[in-house]
């Protein structure tokens, strides 16, 4: 069956594991092959979905607006920076309120630092506002994604897997224990006796 | 071996008018490709009969599925292209052929879902009627943008039952994040012309030219829950129900603002990021949603905490 190319799905993945995605990749030396971050759990992401806390916006650009928000999870923070490629990520960021809730559809992207470092960030498609309900779906479906990984890192046809095996020095063991953290964080909140309703 | 001898036979029935061909040749044909070259007896079948059709000069179609040897299968279960099958169905549905060559055309149903069904005209088949449950022998399955549907054909055998069949319902279910919606969403324009439909591009459809256009509202979008990216289209309905902006208000949004984006991208401030369970039947790559949920109860992390401990 012939198709157009299908469509990159979003993979869901906490912060910790997200910026230790440092190593990126190509799957052919066509032009506009997609790029593709290699997930420490042996999963390719051309795409990421992430719902959390926008805490901080900056306008760091110098001749024209760039912006720098920071997007926090149970586990970590997502960096994301929107120029003028993206306008409306760049209208979102600059209109936004923080702290509030934002769900956010983007590309991974690297960059290397001057002292050698290799800092991974999100290129957002899209960045619309979201709720703690939402948030707390997100991180069950992350959880439930990274836990997927882990079982299948040991599967002898997995590609991605022995690339990290390569690249990569952190254990999955790492992972495992970020997803129980985060999990741990909704399971505390919930427990909590709920705010007396004002009156 | 009275296995292969059976389809042998069978084979040599179907050409035994056609051309001079013994029912050993057949069976030994049967028997280097099942024997020799490990080839399952239905492949070899296909095999041996494609070989006689080449040396008879015929079309397959000429040939019908030979005498009970077709599978009798559910219609949701028809993922083949030209398969030779037989099915017990309903008519659901009878649409206005397109074309002179097609007699019928429209929808079967059984217990498993639905299929569409066409039959020519050159066929002269007996109608069926809708409403009417059939026993069909010798159709052949058809694939088109990786959607199923069977063609009866002049050797199609059709018996109508006294019973009643529970069309079974094939929609699917898809969840997860609204991530993405593409283009030709929002507040859009249809050709009004009858049975057409077509969503115009700058005032033109592309059957009728420049048409004065009805407005519609639609969100195409993609939900993609972490392992697969669906995409999906709400109706005028559906979109209501989700962005809680009717059609006129839409129309009036876009009045205001001389301009029909400002609909999408109201739309799509409201529904990007949020979780969704939307069913419906597929149409090629489309779940088209007949039922759309938000997603916004609380969910239980401690049945994945618990495999995560336990891992």
């Amino acid at each position: 069956m012939s198709q157009a190319p299908t469509r990159e799905v979003a993979k869901r993945v906490f912060a910790r594991e997200f910026n230790d995605a440092t190593f990126t990749f190509k799957e052919s030396d066509e032009e506009r092959a997609p790029n593709f971050a290699l997930l420490p759990t042996g999963d390719r992401a051309n795409r990421v979905f992430v719902v959390g806390t926008l805490t901080e916006t900056e306008d760091i650009g110098d001749d024209s607006e760039y912006w720098r928000g920071r997007v926090v999870g149970p586990t970590g923070t997502f960096f994301v920076y929107a120029g003028q490629y993206q306008p409306d990520a760049t209208a979102f960021l600059r209109d936004a309120a923080a702290p509030e809730y934002v769900a956010v559809v983007g590309k991974p992207s690297t960059f290397e630092t001057d002292d050698g470092n290799v800092n991974v960030s999100l290129r957002p498609e899209s960045i619309t506002a979201s709720d703690e309900t939402a948030r707390e779906r997100w991180v069950v479906e992350a959880a439930e994604r990274t836990l997927d990984r882990i079982e299948a890192f040991e599967d002898e046809t997995n590609e991605y897997a022995e690339m990290a095996r390569d690249e990569y020095d952190t254990a999955v063991e790492t992972y495992r224990r970020e997803v129980v953290e985060a999990l741990d964080s909704i399971v505390e909140d919930a427990d909590e006796p709920e705010p007396e309703a004002a009156p | 071996m009275s296995d292969l001898r059976d389809h042998a036979e069978d084979v040599h029935e179907q050409f035994s008018d056609h051309i001079d061909v013994s029912v050993d040749d057949v069976e030994e044909r049967l028997q280097t490709l099942v024997g020799e070259y490990k080839v399952p007896v239905d492949e070899a079948r296909r095999s041996v009969t494609s070989h006689y059709l080449d040396e008879a000069g015929m079309e397959r179609d000429a040939l019908g599925g030979g005498s009970g040897s077709n599978d009798h299968v559910q219609v949701a279960d028809v993922e083949e292209d030209e398969r030779w099958i037989d099915v017990t169905a309903k008519v659901v549905d009878l649409w206005d052929p397109r074309s002179d060559a097609v007699a019928q055309v429209g929808l079967l149903g059984d217990e498993s879902g639905t299929i569409k069904f066409t039959a020519f005209a050159s066929s002269d088949l007996p109608k069926l009627e809708e409403g009417a449950v059939y026993d069909l022998g010798n159709l052949v399955t058809d694939e088109y943008q990786g959607s199923y549907s069977v063609k009866l054909n002049r050797t199609t055998t059709i018996e109508k039952l006294d019973e009643d069949i529970e069309v079974g319902d094939d929609s699917t279910t898809v969840e997860g994040a609204l991530v993405a919606m593409q283009a030709g969403s929002g507040l859009i324009k249809r050709c009004p012309e009858d049975d057409c439909t077509r969503v115009l591009q700058n005032g033109r459809c592309s059957e009728h030219g420049e048409v004065e256009g009805e407005f519609d509202l639609r969100i195409k979008g993609v939900v993609d829950d972490g392992m697969d990216a669906h995409e999906v289209i709400f109706d005028k309905e559906t979109t209501e129900a989700v962005t809680d902006i009717s059609l006129e208000e839409a129309k009036d949004m876009a009045m205001d603002a001389l301009d029909t984006t400002v609909v999408a991208d109201e739309i799509r401030d409201l529904v990007i990021g949020d979780y969704y369970r939307v069913s419906g039947p597929t149409f090629g790559r489309y779940v088209l949603a007949d039922d759309v949920e938000a997603l916004t109860e609380p969910v239980d992390p401690a049945p994945v905490l618990s495999r995560a401990r336990s891992m």
